[in-house]
């Protein structure tokens, strides 16, 4: 573990030593259904944080909301020390926050190489007029395919440079999306439900990728609804229920926290006479 | 049946300027629709400024053809502006929705009898592209090859307009192959993606719209300068669907597919008409079942079943790859 969290105190709104992502009072709604309501979030820099609860908590709408794909109705965040409320998605990227997505959008007409190659930031023949000129843009396509290659190395996809990427199966494409993330050199990097649907052993390879990117000194925030998936990675774990941070601490603390186990399993799991009002009547 | 007639008939309308006027627009639709996924369903709106920027410029203000041509670029600029401002940032069917009724109102008004001091109403315009065929080095002769013959006039226009489709299909060809074109592609594929990765997404479907609106009022332009008239009623919506039909019978999505699509689409398109009218004219059809004036009908029902045939047997046109198509069917 890089960054020493254990000085910070396990409760919802903890201040950290340095935060990446300062989110304040950030409320969605969606007719009358309050998605979202965070009073305060910090994500510690450097650490991998993992945002679960149970479906329907608010994870990815929150997501959404902090990676401009969503607008608040409320609230402020600011992402590495500078304002970026209600930022659009693509300038947040730009500024270093990329995400990925739960059901994986991978271009499937291009190829791996071109998914890869079209992420690399400040491409000067994406502009209409260079673009009429390559040899403008030349040399840097020569040097973002170096980093494109070795990146799809690095993931096991290099024998699928070529290929479509509609072809991928499900995990390869999870791979190649965490890939081509990388590709922007983002400071952060939001991974939404990135083991969802993947099998067991990819799930292994996924989590080793996301621990090396945190030793590269990224800052990793996924969302889970999955527990045990989390506990062995995070170094620090946000629960939402119902849009509302209900514990955060490290993960030990986390599967212990009563306000936990009852967002996960329901408040009467313990309470023998709340259940007995559940019962249905006859 | 004289077959030579025929098929010389076909060859000429394949390789013909209004070909060539309809590749250009075409060029332009796959620049919207084949590259960027836009869904464009008024380019011959597009069509329709270009020609009536030249026609109006010169006859009735008195302007220089070649400022009439600025003048109809800019005016495809400021309908690509108008039709995109509102509508890209939303999703896809509402710029179709504005496409379509754009091309429609901008019909209607053209032949309105309040702009007819301007436009000539449903009279329209003519002898606009005198200064066209005044530059013409084109030596007084005829032309020509087999049963096709050209007048020296002919063959200028001829020369400028596939010398025309080449030109931007070459200019195409360089941004579609440059990083500005992968990320058009990435829009069609996924806009999501796309801006995820810090691209803006509405940027570049403004910029796809402009050029492809651009390069389609050229088009129009061709048109009109060929013939020396405009019309309202030849830029009514089904030019458009025509469009769609060559661009996916060439292969949308590919450089030349325009150009495949247009030859073929008016060499299918005459070869039917002039099959059907010998056809009659010989007694193969009796009278009673095909009449003559029935003919324009039935051409364009039966490239309609070449379609659907198209559709079930090489769905993905015919410079288009088949991998790359069934990659949606997964």
């Amino acid at each position: 573990m890089s960054v020493d969290l254990s000085a910070v105190a396990a409760e919802p709104g903890a201040a950290k030593p340095d935060p990446l992502l300062v989110v304040d009072g950030v409320s969605r709604s969606f007719g009358g259904l309050t998605a979202v309501h965070v009073e305060h979030l910090e994500i510690q820099r450097g650490t991998i944080t993992s945002l679960i609860g149970p479906n329907g908590a608010g994870k990815s709408t929150l997501f959404n909301v902090l990676s401009g794909f969503d607008k608040a109705d409320s609230g402020t965040w600011t992402f590495d020390g500078r304002p970026a409320t209600g930022r659009a998605a693509h300038r947040m990227a730009r500024r270093g926050l990329v995400r990925t997505f739960q059901l994986t959008k991978t271009l499937s007409k291009m190829t791996v190489l071109d998914n890869m190659k079209l992420a690399a930031t400040g491409q000067r023949g994406e502009q209409v007029l260079p673009a009429l000129l390559p040899p403008l843009w030349r040399r840097q396509e020569k040097e973002i395919t170096g980093r494109a290659d070795e990146l799809l190395e690095r993931f096991r996809l290099a024998h699928m440079r070529d290929e479509y990427a509609g072809t991928l199966s499900g995990g390869q494409r999870k791979l190649l999306e965490m890939a081509r993330a990388l590709m922007v050199r983002p400071t952060m990097i939001m991974l939404d439900e990135p083991m969802a649907g993947v099998n067991p052993a990819l799930t292994q390879s996924l989590l080793g990728h996301i621990t090396d990117l945190r030793d590269e000194g990224m800052t990793v925030c996924f969302v889970e609804h999955d527990m045990d998936v989390v506990m062995g990675i995070s170094d620090w774990v946000v629960c939402l229920a119902e849009g509302r941070i209900v514990a955060e601490g490290p993960p030990s603390s986390v599967a212990k926290n009563p306000a936990v186990i009852d967002a996960y399993l329901g408040k009467q799991h313990d309470d023998p006479e709340a259940r007995g009002d559940d019962e249905p009547a006859e | 049946m004289d077959w030579e007639v025929i098929l010389s008939d076909a060859v000429r309308s394949g390789i013909g300027p209004v070909a060539a006027a309809y590749a250009l627009a075409a060029i332009g639709l796959n620049i919207h629709f084949g590259y960027t996924g836009l869904l464009n369903f008024g380019q011959v709106a597009f069509m329709l400024v270009g020609a009536y920027g030249v026609a109006v410029s010169v006859s009735t203000f008195g302007l220089s053809l070649w400022v009439g041509v600025l003048i109809g670029l800019a005016c495809s600029v400021v309908l690509a502006l108008l039709l995109g401002l509102p509508t890209l940032r939303l999703r896809a069917e509402y710029l179709a929705i504005s496409t379509i009724a754009a091309g429609e109102i901008l019909r209607l008004f053209y032949r309105s009898s309040w702009a007819e001091p301007v436009t000539g109403g449903v009279f329209g315009l003519q002898q606009f592209a005198d200064e066209f065929y005044d530059i013409n080095p084109v030596p007084r002769d005829r032309y020509g090859f087999w049963l096709i013959k050209y007048s020296s006039q002919d063959l200028w226009a001829l020369l400028i307009a596939w010398g025309l489709v080449l030109l931007i299909t070459v200019l195409v060809a360089l941004l579609v192959h440059s990083p500005w074109g992968r990320v058009l592609r990435s829009i069609r594929e996924d806009e999501d993606a796309a801006r995820s990765l810090g691209k803006s997404v509405y940027s570049y479907k403004m910029q796809s719209l402009v050029l492809g609106g651009a390069i389609g009022s050229v088009g129009g332009m061709i048109l009109a300068i060929d013939t020396q008239s405009v019309n309202p009623d030849s830029y009514d919506p089904v030019v458009t669907f025509f469009l769609y039909t060559l661009l996916v019978l060439g292969g949308a999505g590919r450089v030349l597919g325009p150009i495949v699509g247009a030859i073929l689409f008016w060499m299918i398109l005459t070869f039917f008409d002039s099959a059907l009218r010998q056809a009659i004219g010989a007694g193969v059809i009796p009278q009673d079942v095909i009449s003559a004036p029935e003919v324009g009908a039935v051409r364009l029902a039966l490239v309609g079943l070449g379609l659907m045939l198209l559709m079930i047997f090489r769905p993905q046109g015919i410079l288009g790859s088949r991998r790359e198509m069934m990659l949606d069917v997964r």
